[in-house]
């Protein structure tokens, strides 16, 4: 069952005050503009034993994504298709309010956008991961961890997904007669196959304002965002209206030119930091 | 031609004969429960719903209880026998997100600012499913809220949106939403022009998210008259004795 949260962090009266009226003047504490993301950092292969890996820091969030294949059986309506399972935890290391567990709604709502955006464009070319036709198929899983909570964890683990998944290598695989399919995990062979590049960009109303990238801070203001997923030849892969808030029309225009746009520049960014 | 082999549009017309701008056929009933303080029933087409509201009342647990409001508690589910497939009753990722995305579709529209630690509780059941549940269950918990009794600024709406076949098409039953390439749920309180429900589960372009919003909108405001005639019918009914 789904229940109004209580506001787990609490920003002072007058603090909050000075941000809305900050904003008033598209200025915001921080010095950042309203359309202005935080440093992205990205540290790839960050986990010996994934198969592919990213820690990824964003401003003070901080979020680790492991990728892991494992041979499974496709799914009865996909029999030619490698399975993807994005799994988030909030970790307890992440925030004072999280607490050791089951994913809880939040958790749960972050991985099944993030699985979307990538389901939906079709970023993995899910067609090159059969082993056995109709039988043997690569498992993806993506697992990612937020490790500490300054705000949009959202955007974070979709970064921190993206690199893993583009740093990915494939173990060595072979197919007996039979169809016996035998592993060695210590050989890497082929990157994954990819499409394209998405990325989700969380766009946040406070007050009558729209920003990107919320800090802690910004989020708790905020009681309604909007999740966007872009993909790197400019389709929308994917929405979700979160919070107990409300938007207008053109509120929600608004968001879709912002996103399109930051959308594609986080893409490159992540890009450019891996080829680096 | 859609994702499985399975052509979805023939001339102007839908698998089903409907137009692309077409509902399918509505219903709408309140007060079907005797317990329960809110009830309400809604059918988009084979889709069934069924809506019930406690509230405001004491909680079991009362830890969740906040000082300056009501908090709204809302569960989607769905009965083990809606679905082809025997649906295994434990909530499943897709319910509990469902009932945070359902509940952030109402809680901008119920006035919970009146009865502060109080709980005001939805339980949806989803009795057939057949494409648009949660929109249906929206739409249902809204009559169900109102039925109640509970202060609300205005009653949300909510219709989906699907790309079948490359065409925007309203109001997609689950053989559009399997086979096609889009899905955009969304939720509005019409009068205040509030979108409070926006989901996409496919990929659209620019453009095309303009019109699906539009047509969206379009379907919202049908729903919403039938809503409002549904209440009007049950209530302008009674009659106070002398």
């Amino acid at each position: 069952m789904s229940v109004t949260p209580s506001s787990e962090y609490v920003v002072p009266k007058l603090k909050s005050e000075v941000m809305i009226s900050m904003l008033s003047k598209g200025l915001r504490i921080s010095g950042r503009r309203v359309d202005e993301f935080r440093p992205i950092n990205i540290v790839k292969d960050y986990i010996p034993n994934a198969d592919g890996s990213a820690f990824v820091k964003l401003g003070g969030t901080q979020v680790l994504v492991g990728v892991k294949f494992e041979v499974g059986s496709p799914f009865p309506d996909t029999p030619n298709e490698g399975n993807l399972m994005v799994n988030a935890e909030f970790v307890p290391t992440a925030s004072p309010v999280f607490e050791p567990g089951p994913p809880d709604e939040n958790a749960i709502e972050l991985a099944r956008v993030i699985d979307r955006s990538i389901r939906e464009a079709k970023a993995i070319d899910l067609s090159k991961l059969v082993l056995v036709p109709g039988r043997r198929v690569w498992n993806v899983w993506v697992d990612i961890y937020v490790l500490d909570h300054d705000g949009n964890l959202i955007d974070a683990s979709s970064i921190g997904t993206l690199a893993a998944l583009m740093t990915a290598k494939l173990p060595k695989v072979e197919v007996r007669d039979g169809g016996e399919v035998v592993i060695d995990k210590n050989v890497k062979t082929e990157p994954l196959p990819l499409n394209k590049a998405v990325v989700t960009v969380t766009v946040c109303k406070i007050g009558n304002y729209l920003i990107v990238d919320p800090d802690l801070e910004e989020s708790v203001l905020s009681d309604v965002k909007v999740i966007v997923a872009v993909s790197e030849d400019g389709l929308i892969t994917g929405i979700q209206k979160s919070g107990h808030g409300y938007l207008s029309e053109d509120d929600v225009l608004a968001i879709m030119n912002i996103a399109l746009t930051k959308g594609k520049e986080i893409i490159n960014t992540v890009k450019n930091i891996l080829t680096t | 031609m859609g994702k499985g082999g399975v052509k979805l549009i023939e001339g102007n017309l839908r698998h089903d004969g409907r137009r692309f701008d077409e509902l399918r056929s509505i219903s709408m009933t309140v007060g079907v429960l005797k317990n329960s303080n809110g009830s309400a029933i809604v059918e988009y087409g084979r889709t069934k719903v069924l809506a019930a509201v406690y509230g405001p009342r004491e909680p079991p647990a009362k830890h969740v209880l906040l000082p300056n409001r009501a908090v709204i508690r809302c569960r989607y589910h769905m009965a083990p026998f809606s679905t082809h497939e025997r649906k295994n009753p434990a909530p499943s990722r897709r319910e509990i997100e469902l009932s945070k995305v359902i509940r952030e579709a109402l809680e901008p529209v119920v006035m919970s600012e009146l009865y502060p630690r109080t709980s005001i509780d939805i339980f949806i059941e989803v009795i057939n499913a057949d494409g648009g549940t949660r929109t249906a269950s929206i739409t249902a918990a809204s009559l169900a809220l109102a039925d109640a009794g509970i202060p609300m600024r205005d009653l949300v709406a909510s219709v989906a949106v699907g790309k079948v076949d490359g065409v925007l098409v309203l109001d997609i039953d689950e053989v559009e939403d399997m086979y096609g390439e889009a899905d955009m749920p969304v939720a509005m309180a019409p009068t205040l022009r509030w979108i409070t429900m926006l989901q996409l589960n496919g990929v659209l372009t620019h453009e095309e998210f303009i019109q699906a919003l539009n047509l969206a909108k379009k379907g919202i405001e049908v729903i919403y008259n039938m809503q409002k005639e549904v209440l009007k019918k049950k209530y302008l009914s009674i009659k106070v004795e002398e």
